[in-house]
């Protein structure tokens, strides 16, 4: 199928950044370390800090840091060279086709994911395994689950920053729009604190917001907190998420091929 | 040790060498180191007010010469003066007396407004105020910059930033100009307007000129002296008229027949010979000075053509040449 | 050398193009306030986080919120300062890809002055702004016995904790003369460099402290100089003599990152990439 081609294409392409991929192994390795030690801490006076054990939230750091370029919560997702080309104008001959240009950005971020999963996601995670006492899948039941959570947080991640690179076409300057994703991104997706320890009805709303789905659901699944038909509740989650952004997109880009902003160099 | 020799070189390379190490890929993991010689040994001077045309096919080394000039690379061996200095030791002392336009990217600040960006220069160089706006008002007017002054440089064309950039490059009253591939992309008017300047600005100031190029006519309109180089070496250093005879450049005639000649013959006429023959099409050479139009007259009279067109020379043919006498 | 006594030449072209790069900005006044705005609250989310541990716990480390915060403050001043002075350093690999840095270089004014200065972000004020606010929080809550020399302290702390990130980031930059690609490395040791020193250093292994201690001195930017302001014996019976060694680390990381400068520089002009 074209998409699949596109997907490994992708991938292809982002892994000739090998120096890049192993610099970025190393930082994400570090600020998993410091986060560590940081929980470590905190369950080391409450041990059972917002549900999890120490070994939950230890195992959280590591999958935080996996999945940061997974689903690209700064950059590095194929949103970006969109944005760029937006910027330029290039995009113009692309909103001909919005159903075709919707799929293929989205088959191209997979296969960008599915790089980054490997590589900056895998690597960290064995560095946190080796130093840290982690927490693993229960059986092959809850690893499925898993991967399957996984791919659907990279589209709700790519629904969010598709709006985001889109509203580039209306706005001159869209970094204002992007600056704010980013901030939302990294808090309410966990990576910064995990949403499990946010009080009261803070906790409940952050649960509903799509960026539970970029890491708190798939690790959930993971250590085991939502199984059976939690996990199933979890994985639904993030497809009704998923889709809802993904139809946001499609109206959004058909207004768009109506109205091209189309920025000069 | 600066040669004190009788002539005022204001330039002077000897020997000049700069060698690079490239790792190429061979296979998945391993890399094979060669060195390649992007100048090997050159010499050369120029005096003070020249103009120098430095022309040669893409790689040749000119850019390599140029940064080396500047003191932006250190040559690997030989010995290279700049107005008593050298380059790659007293690089910053230099700056003052050069100016340097590179055609791939500007030298100004890509988000200021032209005018900040001479403003900034002014202060830079510490130009004073008089000096600074009588520079300014005659570029402004030779170059057709006032109504840029206040555009950034980014939404400049390539044109107008190139007009910018070799402003900003003399507004310090350099002794030296550098020009690395000025008119590259730059339409016929364009490029004919930035000669014009930079022959009069070498004609008033005597600012020292060298022009790296691979455009032949940059060097027809603008330099009595040329060298050309190939391959890291300097294969010629003398007058462009010199060049012409040492190199025979040719321009090229490629006309489209109607129908290709029978048996593959190829169009005989005076003057030119017939360089390549494909179906219909044949390239005929014929020398540089000589007028394409009697030569377009015999061919038509003879043949039926459908369609002419006329290649200039191309560097590397004059540099082929070279080496094939 | 040359560039050495050119110092006061860097200085004030350093601040001609760093005064260009503000009044820049200031004719995207909106956009500027927005984007300081911005890093304000992107930088305050890792303080946020802290609050929100807090909400769990009572202490970390040993050390109360308060005097957490006293630690985060004064890290995040530090790195805030050094990253607004030069925090473009970090873009060295693309400015020699774009050929910016060739033409740096035909200018009569040092090199690292125009790196440093090139591009200056006066937005990063939100970052410093973010970190004074929970700093100043942080001391009014404390309720200290403030001494002249603990008041004295706090600018020593602010000054030395400054220079050592400024040496961190010229040798992040400097490493990028040799690898333009693996520039990311370099946040390792900046960002999270800031990061660690947020919290008390007591969550670390002693190796590690060690380690940040004579390693990559991190723990002399505030740790050693926020233990003697908070009145607390060294929790790793290292000596007390370190809280007063911060000049010394900044001196000895300062030596290094202009060692790794001119080495890099002369790379550069040896091989031209």
């Amino acid at each position: 199928m074209l998409y699949v081609a596109v997907a490994v294409r992708a991938f292809r392409r982002y892994a000739t950044y090998t120096a890049a991929t192993l610099a970025g192994i190393f930082t994400n390795s570090v600020f998993g370390v410091i986060i560590s030690f940081s929980y470590l801490a905190v369950w080391g006076q409450n041990p059972d800090a917002g549900g999890y054990d120490v070994s939950d939230a230890l195992t959280y750091a590591w999958l935080g840091q996996a999945m940061i370029m997974t689903v690209a919560v700064w950059s590095g997702g194929a949103t970006d060279d969109l944005a760029a080309r937006i910027r330029t104008g290039d995009v113009a001959l692309d909103l001909y086709r919005p159903v075709g240009l919707l799929g293929w950005w989205l088959a191209t971020d997979l296969g960008r994911a599915a790089y980054h999963l490997v590589t900056r996601g895998l690597a960290p995670t064995l560095v946190g395994a080796v130093l840290f006492d982690l927490r693993y899948p229960a059986g092959p039941g809850t690893w499925l689950l898993f991967w399957l959570s996984v791919p659907l947080a990279v589209v709700v991640s790519f629904g969010i920053r598709m709006l985001v690179t889109a509203s580039a076409f209306w706005l001159l300057d869209d970094t204002g729009v992007r600056n704010l994703q980013v901030v939302c991104a990294m808090f309410f997706s966990g990576l910064v604190v995990p949403l499990v320890l946010f009080p009261g009805w803070t906790r409940d709303l952050a649960m509903a917001l799509p960026w539970a789905a970029f890491l708190q659901v798939p690790a959930d699944i993971w250590l085991g907190r939502r199984a059976g038909a939690d996990a199933w509740w979890g994985l639904t989650f993030q497809a009704a998420w998923a889709a809802a952004l993904l139809g946001a997109c499609g109206v959004v880009l058909r207004r768009a091929r109506h109205k091209v902003v189309v920025q000069g160099g | 040790m600066v040669s004190t020799g009788s002539t005022t070189a204001l330039i002077e390379v000897e020997d000049l060498t700069r060698t690079f190490v490239v790792r190429r890929r061979a296979g998945r993991f391993r890399r094979i180191a060669s060195v390649v010689r992007a100048v090997d040994g050159i010499s050369f001077e120029i005096a003070r007010g020249e103009m120098v045309g430095y022309i040669g096919p893409n790689g040749a080394g000119k850019s390599t010469t140029i940064k080396m000039l500047t003191g932006i690379l250190v040559p690997t061996s030989g010995r290279l003066s700049v107005a008593g200095a050298d380059p790659s030791r007293d690089r910053l002392e230099l700056t003052r007396r050069i100016g340097v336009v590179f055609g791939q990217r500007t030298t100004l600040w890509w988000d200021l407004p032209l005018r900040d960006s001479f403003e900034l220069l002014r202060r830079i160089y510490k130009i004073t105020p008089d000096r600074f706006r009588s520079n300014l008002d005659e570029f402004c007017e030779l170059l057709d910059l006032g109504d840029l002054l206040d555009t950034p440089v980014r939404q400049l064309s390539l044109g107008q930033r190139m007009r910018g950039d070799i402003a900003a490059a003399l507004l310090h009253d350099p002794e030296i100009l550098y020009l690395d591939e000025p008119t590259i992309g730059l339409d016929v008017v364009s490029k004919s307007r930035l000669r014009e300047f930079l022959r009069r600005v070498n004609a008033e100031r005597q600012v020292t000129l060298l022009l790296t190029t691979h455009d032949l006519q940059d060097i027809e309109q603008l330099c009595k002296r040329v060298m050309v180089i190939d391959h890291g070496s300097l294969v010629y250093d003398g007058s462009l008229s010199g060049l012409h005879t040492v190199g025979s450049s040719t321009r090229t005639l490629v006309v489209d027949l109607v129908d290709p000649l029978p048996d593959d013959a190829r169009i005989a006429v005076d003057g030119a010979t017939v360089r390549r023959v494909e179906g219909p099409r044949q390239w005929l050479s014929f020398p540089a000075e000589a007028s394409a139009a009697p030569l377009v007259a015999a061919v038509a009279a003879s043949y039926d053509v459908a369609d002419l067109s006329i290649l200039e020379p191309a560097i590397e043919d004059v540099i082929a040449d070279i080496y094939a006498r | 050398m040359a560039e050495a006594s050119a110092l006061p030449d860097a200085l004030r072209a350093y601040g001609l193009l760093a005064r260009t790069w503000v009044r820049v900005s200031m004719t995207y006044r909106t956009s500027f306030v927005i984007l300081t705005i911005a890093q304000f609250v992107v930088t305050g989310l890792d303080f946020l986080a802290i609050v929100i541990m807090f909400a769990n716990i009572d202490a970390l480390g040993g050390f109360s919120l308060a005097e957490v915060a006293f630690l985060y403050g004064g890290a995040g001043v530090c790195l805030g300062l050094a990253d607004l002075i030069l925090g473009n350093i970090e873009h060295l690999g693309s400015k020699i890809r774009l050929g910016t840095f060739d033409a740096m270089m035909i200018r009569p004014v040092p090199l690292y002055a125009q790196v440093c200065a090139d591009e200056f972000a006066l937005r990063r004020l939100g970052r410093i702004a973010q970190a004074t606010a929970v700093l100043a929080w942080s001391i009014v809550t404390l309720d200290l016995e403030w001494t002249p020399a603990k008041a004295a302290m706090v600018g020593y702390l602010v000054v030395f904790g400054t220079a050592i990130f400024l040496a961190i980031f010229t040798l992040g930059a400097a490493f990028q003369f040799w690898t333009q690609d693996a520039s990311e490395a370099a946040n390792a040791f900046t960002y999270g460099g800031n990061t660690l020193a947020q919290f008390p250093l007591t969550i670390y292994p002693a190796e590690m402290v060690k380690a940040l201690t004579f390693l990559v001195p991190i723990a002399f930017v505030n740790w050693y100089p926020s233990l003697y302001i908070l009145g607390r014996p060294d929790p790793f019976g290292l000596p007390e003599a370190f809280q007063f060694a911060a000049p010394v680390a900044a001196l000895a990381l300062g030596l290094l990152a202009t060692v790794a400068w001119r080495t890099g520089v002369r790379r550069y002009r040896s091989t031209g990439s």
